[in-house]
């Protein structure tokens, strides 16, 4: 099987009060070469833990994550991780952010700056290449982080609830922005999300996850065409998913005693 | 005191936001003040309502005479020389002590209840300690204004290295930074707010401790000559000293906020 990211029976736990919190117990998930999937499910199931798993910067207590069938031993540029709080260096201009990642790589400089310009490029954000992020909106900043991910032309896009902090619309400007960019330069990508709406819009497979302890629930497939649209995200078809996926999320039966 | 707060709030609050026209009247109010404060010193001199007050003209011209007989130089040179040596002496060892304490918890363990215990000690307490270990030449005042600066930045940059925004670290680890370059080009740049921080504290407890110090045995320095001037009962250069001692140490504090604006203007500000 030639999956881009796989976990298998993954289980983390954290001490918590004495206690130990199963943030995940036993997880597997495939995910195909330049799939787009989302993750949703209530606070505490470890979405963001299985996330954080693949990006390497926390390791499984149990079970193994494989990123192109090898195990993930630290964090990588191969994987562009995109963050909630955005994380872009206040001390940098937009450009300095993007060239980040490229300088770490050696990239020489004529080419650090055109892959810069590119991926600036890629979320319109040519005019602002010079600002610093302060200037910026949140979008602008998010924006600019999915640039600097995508500057170093990462095989995998983990994206953990990066639209989270954004009001409605900008959220919504931000997906269709996400999606095109993703068309454009196809990435496998795992998004985490909170928002029902969002994950089925962006994905063409929602993960269902439950807490206590963190597991997968459900996997629901999006059986909409790409690209997405308006249309489609009006249509009774993206309603009749939306509404699995809220059943599954918001009525999940209480977890097995056993566990 | 009461011309600087006010000047010094409008300073760090409202810059840039407010537009320029407005930015002028509490410079016009500062003046005024000054200049009533002033005025007040005239009236109360002039009315003897405080023995042996001098008039702010007596002042002035005490301060033409130590202009041009080269006292007033030399002393605020020696003064200025022991507060530079022994403050940039205290800032050098302070960040990278502070830096290694953030970085390494063991390295934290093992300085930090030094640093907790002098910390406590007022370095002026330490002069006479400092006499009696290595004289009255330079070598003690200049021990007990690095022993200043050291202790107000040295927590400050150990604090700024502890704040880092941990997402960050995480940031530059997943586009491949190793440590070093974690270090270098993230949490130095992040921890430079509070440095800033640090050394202006320190500045300030440097020129406290400058003047103190030379309070006890020294052959010049601001300090000194008012150390000197009060046994001849010569109000008139204590209060030259005094002003230029407040005025140098406004004008360095201004210039490291200076500084420190240059150097942090990345910086949000909510």
């Amino acid at each position: 099987m030639n999956s881009k990211i796989s976990f298998r029976d993954v289980v983390k736990t954290f001490p918590l009060k004495g206690a130990t919190f199963t943030a995940l117990g036993g997880v597997s998930l495939d995910i195909a070469d330049q799939e787009f999937v989302t993750v949703v499910g209530p606070s505490g199931c470890g979405k963001s833990t299985l996330m954080s798993m693949a990006a390497g910067l926390q390791e499984p207590d149990s079970g193994s994550v494989l990123v192109d069938g090898t195990p993930v031993s630290g964090p990588g540029p191969d994987r562009g991780v995109i963050f909630q709080q955005y994380a872009l260096f206040p001390w940098l201009t937009v450009r300095q952010n993007v060239e980040f990642g490229l300088k770490l790589a050696s990239v020489p400089a004529a080419e650090r700056r055109r892959r810069a310009e590119q991926a600036i490029a890629l979320v319109s954000l040519s005019e602002f290449a010079d600002a610093l992020p302060k200037t910026l909106s949140g979008g602008m900043k998010q924006r600019c982080a999915i640039a600097r991910a995508y500057a170093v032309d990462p095989q995998v896009l983990l994206m953990d609830e990066p639209f989270g902090a954004l009001d409605a619309l900008a959220r919504v400007q931000l997906q269709d922005q996400l999606l095109q960019t993703w068309s454009q330069e196809k990435r496998t990508v795992l998004f985490i999300t909170h928002d029902v709406d969002e994950a089925v819009y962006l994905a063409s497979r929602v993960v269902v996850m439950a807490a206590r302890p963190g597991r997968i629930h459900r996997v629901i497939d999006v059986d909409l065409p790409y690209p997405r649209t308006e249309e489609i995200r009006l249509s009774t078809e993206f309603r009749r998913i939306r509404n699995e996926v809220w059943t599954s999320v918001y009525h999940q039966e209480a977890p097995a005693r056993s566990a | 005191m009461a011309v600087i707060t006010p000047a010094e709030k409008t300073a760090t609050e409202t810059r840039q936001q407010r537009p320029r026209r407005s930015r002028r009247r509490p410079l016009v109010l500062n003046a005024v003040a000054l200049a009533a404060g002033v005025g007040l010193w005239a009236v109360v001199a002039a009315l003897g309502l405080v023995e042996d007050l001098p008039s702010p003209t007596a002042v002035a011209q005490k301060a033409g005479t130590m202009i041009s007989d080269g006292t007033l130089a030399s002393d605020t040179w020696a003064s200025l020389r022991r507060v530079f040596i022994g403050y940039a002496l205290g800032v050098v060892v302070a960040v990278p002590v502070g830096f290694l304490m953030g970085w390494y918890p063991m390295a934290r363990a093992l300085i930090e209840p030094y640093i907790q215990f002098f910390r406590t000690i007022p370095p002026l307490a330490l002069i006479p300690l400092a006499v009696v270990l290595l004289g009255i030449g330079e070598v003690p005042k200049i021990a007990v204004i690095f022993l200043a600066s050291f202790m107000a930045c040295v927590v400050s940059s150990f604090q700024g290295v502890i704040d880092v925004d941990k997402t960050l670290i995480n940031a530059a680890r997943v586009l491949g930074a190793p440590d070093r370059t974690i270090f270098a080009k993230v949490v130095v740049p992040a921890s430079t707010p509070f440095i800033l921080v640090g050394m202006r504290i320190g500045l300030g407890a440097s020129w406290a401790t400058v003047v103190a110090a030379e309070l006890i045995g020294a052959q010049e320095g601001l300090g000194y000559r008012m150390q000197k001037a009060s046994t001849w009962f010569e109000m008139d250069t204590i209060f030259v000293s005094l002003i230029t001692i407040g005025v140098l140490g406004l004008v360095m504090d201004r210039l490291l906020l200076l500084a420190e604006r240059r150097l942090t203007g990345w910086q949000e500000r909510r």
